[in-house]
């Protein structure tokens, strides 16, 4: 598996030979230098500590062009207060080529695809929800994948083919700096096993646009992993070691975008086929699913828009499900639906930013809200200060199972 | 004698054309020589937005503008951006329609996702410069009414003064008095006003260039008469009729624009 390390170098040396090579190619050198500190105000982590996240973190953004091919290696290195230690981390490094009508990116990139805010059906890329959680900024919400994307541009409609040899999961939120619901507290022997690299295993990933009546439509294909773990367990009566894996996962949605209703409409739906489990009588493999969302955004005033989502997931197999999930183990509603609000206000030559986001859990009662406030002090310096506060509905729900986790951040960045 | 001839019919028909130009008249060619000169056009472009304590922030961009209509009708804008930093490699595309709400999308290349934006408020700020995207891309001829106040001269340059009075009663800001300069329809000076009668922007044109033919004001300043914040706007250069591509305000480009039209 190649590390970060790995990618970096061999990157870094392919960027250098075609600068040397070259003296035609053009460099340039970005990034920043920021600090991320949070302040947990409901409890302890589960390991004791105050905070969720302290550190401080440079990023540089190297990006050479050398006629149709470009090179661009983002990376970053920082300094954890809270393990004590130092990360590298590779966040993209990508060779692109560019042709009249259709291009090609290899290596580490950033995809984001779908029409929702926080709220995914066809971007089926890994998250990272332990930093939106922690008060990460948000990009840090997406992690990039190993592979190769194909764009193709016939004219009459535009495609992208993604192929992803080597399978990222999300990453949760870990037990040491969260509260988290854990249905089997009792089962410590635990392993989690990963999709190996295979060309079996290769995601693929399909995406084609084009404008209809001047409304954005995109349809979408994926075939691959649930990122999010499935348990299995040794013995379900009475089990003794559990095992995380990834079931396998087919989603085939569309959506639509366009203006309307004096503002922005959003409509978006996807099926959700668990591929291990398609009759669904397997109650620790998520059941098949019908996702969709419906979004609308308008600025009311100068400088100030809301954001208004309703999004929900239907188990399609609910029957099965519930007849033959094992006692003791939380029941799922057949609908998980939810509503969200995004408020935005820029001030003062919109260098200042008030931001609420909130989450409400239709089906399952509970809540996030996340205010934020951002200042640019100058065109290179911003700070911002926001908080996280989960709560409502189950233990074991969404956001419900978060509620020992509210906890303030700060950020605050020097860009160059 | 007859070249003589001809000159002094045409100078008639200048004079004439000028006299019997009514205000609405005026208003558009002052439009189609300020937002539509040539089939397309390119500009780098360098604002600075100056507090009243002289705090400078900066904006550079590259601006590329494409008819797909008449002179008053659609147009589609494509802006890259260079500073300041945290907006580096964002991209912004306009669709605009005289008839009907733009379309805008916009790129985030943190996390290399397309989004379209609501902004339904023409008036609102552009990146938070004095000027709204109304000042950038136009403002719809049939939204107010026009009316010659008088002719003067500004700064040597003879110009007609108009003011447009907004129609729409919901109208959040009043009228605004422009000096149109006969010689090549330029606006060299803007006043707004609020419906208080209170002048609260002044916009003046600093200076024209001949471009290809077309003149061009390549710098200009707009100030809030009420705040003291001003916004000075450069071209670091210009072109027009560089034979833009159609293709280029797309989903594609706006990932990821190519470099020679926007370096």
């Amino acid at each position: 598996m190649p590390t970060s390390r790995t990618w970096f170098a061999a990157l870094l040396a392919i960027s250098l030979l075609l600068s040397a090579e070259n003296s035609k190619a053009e460099l340039s050198l970005h990034g920043f230098i920021q600090g991320n500190y949070g302040l947990n105000t409901a409890s302890a982590n589960p390991e004791g500590k105050d905070s969720k996240l302290a550190e401080e973190r440079a990023q540089l953004k190297l990006e050479a062009d050398q006629g149709p091919w470009r090179l661009f290696v983002k990376t970053d290195l920082a300094w954890d207060h809270l393990d004590d230690q130092e990360k590298l981390e590779l966040r993209e490094g990508t060779l692109d080529y560019a042709a009249a009508s259709w291009d090609l990116k290899l290596g580490r990139q950033m995809l984001t695809w779908g029409l929702g805010d926080l709220v995914f059906i066809n971007d089926v890329f890994p998250k990272d929800y332990e930093a939106f959680f922690a008060g990460r900024p948000l990009e840090y919400l997406k992690k990039g994948v190993d592979g190769v994307k194909i764009g193709l541009y016939p004219g009459f409609a535009s495609f992208e083919v993604v192929a992803i040899p080597q399978f990222t999961a999300n990453h949760f939120p870990e037990a040491r700096r969260f509260w988290l619901y854990d249905p089997l507290p009792g089962v410590t022997n635990r392993q989690t096993v990963t999709p190996d690299s295979s060309l079996d295993h290769t995601e693929v990933a399909v995406r084609a646009y084009r404008d209809l009546a001047g409304f954005d439509l995109s349809l979408y294909g994926y075939r691959g992993f649930y990122r999010q773990p499935a348990m299995q367990l040794d013995n379900p009566a009475a089990p003794t070691q559990l095992t995380l894996w990834y079931p396998r996962l087919a989603v085939y949605g569309a959506s639509l975008q366009g203006s309307a209703l004096d503002g922005v409409v959003s409509l978006e739906g996807g099926y959700y086929d668990s591929r291990d489990d398609q009759g669904g009588s397997n109650p620790l493999i998520p059941n098949s699913q019908a996702r969709f969302l419906l979004g609308y955004q308008r600025q009311f005033w100068e400088d100030f828009t809301v954001g208004l989502q309703y999004y929900g997931e239907r188990m399609l197999d609910y029957g099965t499900y519930t007849a033959t999930l094992p006692p003791g183990l939380p029941v799922e509603k057949r609908l998980h639906d939810l509503v969200s609000v995004r408020l935005t206000q820029l001030l003062r030559h919109q260098t200042v930013k008030l931001s609420l986001f909130a989450f409400r859990g239709l089906s399952s009662g509970d809540y996030l809200v996340n205010p934020e406030i951002k200042y640019n002090l100058s065109d290179q310096v911003w700070v911002a200060l926001g908080a996280n506060i989960f709560g409502g509905g189950e233990p074991w729900s969404q956001f419900g199972q978060l509620d020992r986790n509210d906890s303030i951040y700060l950020q605050t960045r020097y860009e160059f | 004698m007859k070249r003589l001839a001809l000159l002094l019919l045409f100078s008639a028909c200048l004079a004439v054309n000028a006299l019997a130009a009514s205000p609405e008249e005026i208003i558009q060619k002052s439009q189609t020589a300020f937002f539509y000169p040539g089939k397309d056009f390119k500009a780098r472009v360098m604002m600075k937005l100056i507090s009243p304590g002289g705090q400078e922030r900066v904006r550079e961009m590259t601006m590329l503008r494409l008819n797909t209509g008449a002179a008053g009708g659609e147009q589609k804008y494509f802006m890259y951006f260079f500073q300041p930093a945290e907006v580096k490699d964002m991209t912004f595309m306009v669709f605009k329609y005289p008839e009907k709400d733009d379309d805008r999308w916009l790129f985030v290349p943190a996390i290399n996702m397309v989004r379209r934006i609501a902004m339904q408020d023409k008036q609102a700020s552009f990146v938070g410069s004095d000027f709204t995207y109304e000042d950038v891309s136009g403002r719809d001829l049939a939204d107010d009414a026009h009316e010659l106040v008088r002719e003067e001269t500004l700064n040597g340059k003879a110009c007609f003064v108009i003011k447009s009075t907004p129609k729409a009663d919901s109208a959040s800001h009043g009228h605004k008095l422009s000096w149109v300069d006969k010689a090549t329809w330029l606006p060299m000076k803007e006043e707004y006003y609020d419906r208080t009668g209170r002048t609260v922007r002044l916009f003046t044109a600093d200076e024209v260039q001949m471009v290809k033919g077309f003149p061009t004001i390549t710098r200009r300043t707009m100030k809030n008469l009420q705040s003291g914040h001003r916004t000075e706007v450069s071209y670091a250069s210009q072109d027009y009729n560089i034979g833009l591509d159609p293709g280029l305000f797309s989903e594609r480009f706006l990932r990821q624009p190519p470099k020679k039209w926007i370096d």
